[in-house]
């Protein structure tokens, strides 16, 4: 690994300043989460519930229901969600080699928000059995399903012969998400009056709809993705060099694309799936600690993680008290923050930035 | 608790008691009446203030703007976008809504926090109003104001259908609804609408049968459906369609309405809402569509 860096010593000083930082990211976290059970729109105060908890004091139903109903799933969710977004976005910048890679450039969110718009225009049409058996479900299911559904595509198109190539994935994943898009115009054509507004909204990211139930659908493949990305890191690392480089240090780059892939489908079609369009963590978080601790993959993956999560929170916790007792969609408030922040950044390091 | 303590809520409860028992005596009586209502849809809330029971309101919805007053009440958000937290935060034991609410997740948890939950159906002709007064009047437990409302807006609707049978005359007017116009594209109001029910009500025909809903017209469309008037939406500032914008449109100049340069605008709530004042629109409409 050391033979990666040029300067051995300044590669250890950062590793020592990436570990530091996993520590304050930790810390992050738990405020975060902290303030996203504390604050809301009714002022239920959660260290009186806790006292009362801890007197073994049963909660007012309105209470619990507010705390543990409302704000406890809302909160997973949130922290899932926003880990799962940057990390997705850290895998695909390495696979790529490319800083500017997101997963809306290859198609994977277009896939899934075809999906969720599918089963928000097309659940009704559904054999009264089936629209039983998935009921809210179905549009996570189906965001899963249509990410899963482009990324293989893709990934069909880009290779040949057991390579794949990643200029052709590139491009075909812009074609790939035409494609998708016009699809998503057509069932936004045949949508009626309500469905629209529905999609609307989805489309601008929100957690509001965040219950126990969605958020158990949505877990296992975003925590699936989670825990496995660091085992991406030491490849990652190695196809920085470039992919025969990698291929003589021992990396097998076929299956290290092939899981990457996979890690990026689930997590952001689980994300999209329960929170629908929530743009610019993916791509402001790793590049924020690119800038502050380097490229070095496994830091990159654990601290993206943890500020996806606090970040998403943050935003979250302004998006419901900024105009509460109504509630702004989270979209708008990671795009307007994120967008002029990253912007910022850019900016301030532009002379020591080698992109 | 600390003698303190003790001391200063003493202190409280002799301050508040004669409040405390008034308002102790004033829900006894009327126990099983919702008292803190959550209104949700501009014309449920109308219907509210008809009845004269705006004082049980605690909360309403972005589109609740009548009567003017109602805009001083918290706004809760979007129908189909509530926010569990949000609402509850205004301690409700009734939401009043119109269909649709949602998004489901949010329902399913204010009716576990056992509020109840009234939906009043829709429906774009003079049946349905009435039908809503009876509903929410039923809800709120006033039946017979309820019965006395919609005996008036009954006779008023009776006395609008009569005008619009007088002003449409042998020859019923030709009308093209529009919603929006983005981009020179024209968002037309379709069959199934609430726009297509006051054309109707007010003697006129809408220009467009071809689709459901509001959809995006072609230019060869709003030929083919050769309008007689252009019906809008009066909104101010950004949103509105000038009428500059409107006649810039070729196929438009080339309707009759394009030739004669008619357009109307009428406050959407009131045209659209299907509620209390639905009479009103239409007698107006009516009017405006025999030229008046």
């Amino acid at each position: 690994m050391v033979a990666i860096h040029p300067d051995a010593h300044a590669a250890g000083d950062r590793r020592k300043l990436a570990r530091s930082t996993t520590w304050v990211l930790v810390a992050l976290l738990l405020a975060t989460a902290w303030a996203s059970l504390a604050v809301g729109a009714s002022g239920v105060s959660l260290p009186a519930a806790i006292g009362d908890l801890l007197a073994g004091r049963e909660l007012e139903a309105r209470t619990r229901i507010i705390l543990w109903d409302i704000r406890l799933p809302r909160l997973l969710t949130g922290m899932m969600v926003g880990a799962s977004l940057a990390v997705a976005g850290t895998v695909l910048q390495g696979l790529f080699r490319n800083p500017l890679a997101d997963p809306g450039l290859v198609g994977v969110s277009a896939g899934a928000g075809l999906g969720a718009i599918s089963a928000i225009v097309l659940g009704g049409l559904l054999p009264l059995g089936l629209s039983e058996v998935f009921g809210p479900a179905l549009v996570p299911v189906m965001a899963f399903a249509g990410s899963w559904l482009s990324v293989s595509v893709l990934y069909l198109i880009a290779t040949r012969g057991g390579r794949t190539s990643v200029a052709t994935m590139l491009l075909g994943g812009i074609a790939l998400a035409a494609m998708t898009a016009a699809f998503s115009g057509l069932l936004i054509y045949i949508a009626d009056d309500q469905q629209l507004r529905d999609l609307t909204f989805w489309s601008l990211g929100s957690l509001a709809g965040s219950s126990w139930s969605r958020t158990l659908y949505a877990a296992p493949l975003m925590l699936t993705a989670l825990v496995a990305a660091p085992a991406l890191a030491r490849g990652l690392n190695a196809l920085a060099l470039g992919e025969s480089a990698a291929h003589h240090l021992g990396i097998p780059v076929q299956r290290l694309k092939t899981l990457a892939i996979l890690v990026v489908a689930a997590a952001v079609g689980a994300a999209t799936a329960i929170s629908g369009g929530i743009g610019f963590v993916g791509i402001v978080v790793p590049h924020l600690l690119r800038l502050a601790t380097g490229p070095e993959h496994r830091a990159l993956l654990i601290n993206s993680a943890l500020l996806g999560a606090s970040l998403l929170l943050i935003a979250d916790v302004i998006s419901r008290s900024i105009v509460a007792p109504s509630e702004l969609p989270i979209g708008i408030i990671t795009a307007v923050v994120g967008g002029p922040f990253f912007l910022w950044i850019l900016l301030r390091r532009r002379a020591n930035l080698e992109i | 608790m600390r003698p303190a303590l003790s001391r200063l809520w003493a202190a409280r409860v002799a301050r508040f008691a004669p409040v405390a028992l008034a308002v102790l005596m004033a829900s006894s009586l009327q126990a099983q009446e919702p008292q803190r209502i959550v209104s949700i849809g501009g014309s449920v809330t109308e219907i509210v203030y008809a009845l004269g029971e705006q004082d049980r309101l605690v909360a309403r919805d972005t589109t609740s703007n009548f009567p003017e007053e109602v805009s001083q009440l918290p706004d809760i958000g979007y129908i189909r976008r509530l926010s569990p937290e949000g609402v509850l935060s205004m301690n409700p034991s009734l939401i009043l809504t119109e269909e649709g609410a949602g998004p489901p997740e949010a329902v399913e948890l204010l009716e576990a926090a056992s509020i109840e939950f009234a939906e009043i159906p829709a429906g774009y002709d003079r049946e349905a109003v009435l039908t809503k007064i009876r509903r929410v009047a039923e809800v709120l437990s006033v039946p017979e104001k309820g019965e006395a409302l919609a005996a008036e807006v009954a006779a008023d609707l009776d006395d609008a259908a009569e005008v619009a049978a007088k002003e449409a005359g042998a020859a019923p007017r030709r009308v093209l609804f529009v919603l929006s116009m983005q981009g020179g594209r024209i968002m037309a109001g379709g069959t199934d609408t609430a726009a297509e029910g006051v054309i109707r009500l007010a003697g006129g025909v809408n220009a467009v049968t071809g689709f459901e809903g509001y959809k995006p017209l072609s230019d060869e469309a709003i030929i083919a459906a050769a309008p007689d008037v252009i019906l809008m939406m009066a909104r101010g500032g950004e949103m509105g369609v000038s009428d500059e914008d409107l006649f810039a449109q070729p196929a438009i100049l080339s309707t009759p309405a394009g030739e004669t340069r008619s357009v109307l605008r009428m406050d959407g709530m009131k045209m659209l809402g299907f509620g209390p004042r639905t009479a009103e629109a239409v007698v107006e409409l009516a009017h405006a569509l025999a030229g008046d």
